[in-house]
């Protein structure tokens, strides 16, 4: 992905040919931009070659990090890859030597199938699930497959090409009475579809729909309980509330315009969803950014982090009760919001970073502001930890609840704070530096239990970190100067810088197509992961060489956490799961997209 | 029988201010509950009707009062009504015993306190029966949930107060406030006093004790189905339950009226306050334990500690003879 480029291509050679050496014929390496070992696998042999990467390989992919498709159908710059109508990608994780695998698997038709892989990667469930939903692409041995993000009567899927994307182009909406029925119908609930086992007796369990609107479930989020008395005995999650199409929108937006909506997705972390999505469009059109770009874009980043943490904070001890502390940590993010609003014009949703810079420069004065904001946190942070980290019902409520091993983590493709908070020190900006990371001076704090109480404990101390990164942009900021503004001078950068379009006509078409149309990205693909403020998010881009992408995959790390919900909280209380939702730490549009 | 025409009159004005006054307190605490909890989260809570918004409860009234009066079609119609009554009478009934001054109170029963433990638990009815009566299975957990709260708690509330009886030597809760003229309960039956309070919490379901509404588990918990006046009967009976806890902490631990120089009424009232405050605090401050926790505390560490307390201060009687 992002790693050091030379490590990268060393391993990734060892990968690729030692999958050509096992599976001879069956496999095909294809070049990518992003420098990620990319094998195209025979569907009949895939499932052994994603075991083997699992159990057999070397390298030891323990983790499925992403499972999506592209609908192949009318891409028209595939040279040298084999034939498919839709390609199902796979995208494993090897903590050992810190190296990705792309496996794609090609299908073929109107109605692909291809095998599950659940009995390999359990989080494989949700992630074939939604490639089913929203592909058409069926699993073999899925244990239950049925749609996860559109509603159960949905005709067609939605990231189809043949599948329209705007209401306009979808003829009026109308809903006669039978329909209404029928859609109400479709609602009933019927423990067995939702893969809940029957007691002996029909009274045995009390169903209770936690959600789709609860205080405990900080958005849009239905989880379906079988309770016993207060006990939980099966908890199913289900989601698709806030789902926005924001895939289908990254085909139809140009690659300019679609910066905004990367801002919805996790919404507490305003650029930080940015800052995925610009490295991977950089790195399809060939642009480096200058030193200047790349520690502006981290001390936002680790601001917006802060601020994320900050809600998480205060929303998790309201979660536990705890009345005060949301107003706190709530003021203390309307004084970050103030060095964002003079940096960026915006609040939560700023929108500021560009591809190939950000918007604008830093404005007069912004060090003054983030110095105030540094010497503001500490004695703020030093007082919660007072109140809510050391009080004794907090630890009672938290510790020992809703724990799992690392290696159950792993199996469950769990990232960031909370893979961090079983002992495991993996960190994105330390292991594969991006943007500049590897400049600063930070540690990575880890805890050493998986509990509620370990992940709220990573996360705390990873305000401090951020603070101590902000406070090295703000002391190591490279001036302005010629090579070093804002924005890059290369052509794709968009908006192209305008000084000399008055100047010269060609300079002046250039600005023109390049803001009207926007920039023609070259073919490929890249993905390009970060370390977000809930885990790691990625953006997988495919161009067609066009002025919009071909496939914009968002992986975002809410959707694997949400899917840990039943096995964290089966055997336990209603309140456990309140404090389980709340040290996760999800966004709902971080997991419906 | 036997009483003269003004001894009625002044017992009529006694009753009826007795209840005017837990009333207007009652509705007063919502403003300086919510000024109280603004001033300790760093905001201003309500500020905007009347001097220092001091006529937010009357703008709540009227607004509470103009609601529809809602019953859910699937709820059990007569004990929805009657529920939220419940609490408001029991606790007002209540106040009949509290001696406000050596001369005012409504009833001066020989069994005051038995008669206010008697009392408190009648009070489980309302929330038990409301959140029985929704027929919502968030009413029902919170029911649930309250029904044994408030059982566990009341046997333990019972025994912490049995200490001060010993010392007084009566049930009677004016011969309870005579007995602290030379010195306040508290000192003697310091755990009797912290076990009356956390008990008292709990009776009110009050943060970090109310696990029966639980928001961020339970939406409202046992008042989920509830809006309009029947709700704010829940709402000003929670505030009374406040007041009456407040009011007896004062009576038998704090020397009731007892005080230097002020009126006795004025004493009296300064202590309940602070004991309010308390309570208000405690809700700004801590979190909430889990149920099962809830009722270990009661029954593995309250309740003995209560039974060590009436052993040891029978014990220190009995030796002092």
């Amino acid at each position: 992905m992002n790693g050091p480029a030379a490590m990268n291509e060393n391993t990734g050679k060892t990968v690729i040919s030692e999958l050509m050496g096992k599976f001879g014929s069956a496999a095909t390496p294809q070049e990518t931009r992003d420098g990620v070992p990319t094998v195209w696998i025979e569907k009949g042999r895939a499932h052994e070659a994603l075991r083997y990467l699992k159990t057999g390989s070397e390298s030891r992919f323990r983790m499925l990090y992403d499972l999506t498709a592209i609908d192949e159908r009318v891409r028209a710059n595939r040279a040298g890859q084999p034939e498919s109508d839709f390609t199902v990608v796979y995208h494993l994780l090897s903590y050992d030597k810190n190296e990705d695998v792309r496996i794609k698997v090609a299908l073929k038709g109107d109605s692909p199938e291809a095998r599950s892989v659940t009995d390999i990667w359990p989080a494989a469930n949700w992630y074939e699930r939604e490639v089913w939903d929203m592909f058409g692409v069926r699993f073999d041995g899925h244990p239950n497959l049925r749609r996860i993000l559109m509603p159960p009567t949905w005709k067609g899927h939605p990231l189809r090409k043949d599948h329209p994307a705007r209401a306009t182009e979808m003829g009026p909406f109308r809903l006669p009475d039978e329909r209404s029925e029928e859609e109400q119908m479709a609602l009933k609930f019927h423990p067995e579809e939702w893969g809940i086992k029957p007691g002996v007796r029909e009274a045995d369990y009390m169903f209770l729909n936690l959600g789709p609107h609860h205080p405990g479930t900080h958005g849009l989020l239905r989880i379906i309980l079988a309770l016993d008395g207060e006990e939980i005995v099966d908890a199913v999650p289900d989601i698709g509330f806030h789902h926005r199409g924001a895939e289908k929108m990254g085909e139809r937006q140009s690659w300019h315009t679609y910066i905004p909506y990367t801002d919805r997705i996790d919404y507490l972390a305003g650029v930080l969803n940015n800052l995925p999505y610009v490295l991977a469009v950089e790195k399809l059109a060939g642009i480096e950014v200058g030193d200047r770009v790349k520690v502006i874009r981290v001390m936002l980043s680790e601001l917006f982090r802060i601020e994320s943490h900050l809600v998480w904070y205060g929303t998790f001890a309201q979660d536990l009760g705890a009345l005060s502390p949301v107003f706190y940590t709530f003021y203390d993010r309307e004084r970050m919001f103030e060095i964002i609003e003079a940096v960026c014009g915006g609040r939560m949703h700023p929108s500021w970073f560009r591809i190939g810079g950000v918007a604008q420069d830093l404005p007069r004065g912004w060090d003054g502001l983030v110095k105030n904001f540094l010497d503001w946190l500490p004695h703020r942070l030093a007082e919660y930890d007072r109140i809510i980290m050391k009080n004794k019902m907090f630890k009672v409520r938290t510790q020992g609840v809703g724990a799992y091993t690392l290696d159950e983590a792993m199996e469950w493709g769990v990232t960031g704070p909370n893979l961090r908070a079983c002992g495991f020190e993996w960190d994105w900006r330390k292991k594969r530096p991006y943007s500049g990371y590897e400049w600063f001076d930070f540690e990575v704090p880890t805890a050493p239990v998986g509990d509620c109480y370990g992940r709220a404990v990573v996360r705390v101390e990873e305000i401090r970190q951020s603070m101590r990164i902000v406070r090295q942009c703000m002391e190591n900021m490279p001036p302005p100067a010629p090579g070093r503004e804002y924005k890059s001078r290369r052509p794709l950068a968009a908006p192209p810088l305008k000084e000399k379009t008055m100047l010269d006509i060609e300079t002046l078409i250039n600005h023109f197509l390049g803001v009207s149309w926007g920039p023609v990205i070259p073919p490929g693909e890249a993905a390009v992961g970060v370390e977000a403020a809930k885990g790691n998010n990625s953006y997988y881009l495919v161009s067609d060489g066009g002025t919009a992408s071909y496939r914009t995959r968002i992986r975002t790390p809410s959707f694997p956490h949400m899917q840990t919900i039943p096995f964290l909280s089966r055997g336990l209380t209603i309140p456990d799961l309140i404090a389980i939702l709340g040290s996760i730490d999800f966004i709902l549009a971080d997991i419906d997209r | 029988m036997g009483k003269t025409v003004p001894e009625t009159i002044r017992h009529l004005i006694i009753v009826f201010g007795v209840l005017a006054v837990m009333m207007s307190i009652a509705a007063g605490l919502i403003w300086v509950e919510r000024r109280l909890l603004g001033f300790w989260q760093d905001r201003y809570g309500p500020n905007r009707v009347g001097p220092f918004g001091i006529l937010q409860p009357l703008a709540d009234m009227i607004k509470v009062f103009a609601k529809e009066d809602w019953v859910p079609p699937f709820a059990d119609r007569p004990v929805f009504i009657l529920a939220p009554a419940i609490i408001v009478v029991t606790v007002l009934l209540a106040f009949a015993v509290v001696p406000f001054a050596p001369s005012i109170s409504v009833a001066d029963l020989n069994v005051g306190l038995l008669y206010f433990l008697a009392l408190s638990s009648l009070g489980v009815y309302s929330v038990a029966l409301g959140g029985w009566a929704s027929d919502n299975k968030y009413a029902l957990i919170g029911a649930l949930r309250a029904s044994a709260q408030m059982i566990s708690y009341e046997v333990f509330m019972g025994l912490s107060l049995m200490g001060v009886v010993m010392l007084a030597g009566s049930f009677n809760l004016r011969a309870i406030v005579e007995a602290q003229r030379r010195l306040w309960f508290v000192v003697p039956q310091f755990f009797g006093f912290v076990i009356f309070l956390i008990a008292g919490v709990a009776e009110t379901h009050r943060l970090p004790f109310d696990l029966p509404e639980a928001e961020s588990e339970l939406v409202a918990g046992f008042h989920s189905e509830y809006s309009g006046m029947k709700f704010g009967l829940f709402f000003v009976g929670e505030y009374l339950g406040i007041t009456l806890i407040s009011a007896l902490i004062a009576t038998f631990f704090f020397g009731g009226w007892l005080g230097p120089l002020l009126p006795p009424a004025v004493w009296f009232f300064i202590k309940t306050f602070f004991f309010i405050g308390v309570f208000i605090l405690l809700r700004a401050t801590l979190p909430r334990p889990r149920y099962d926790q809830l009722i270990r505390l009661g029954w593995k560490v309250m309740l003995p500690l209560a039974l060590a307390n009436l052993v040891v201060t029978g014990g220190i009687i009995l030796a002092a003879g």
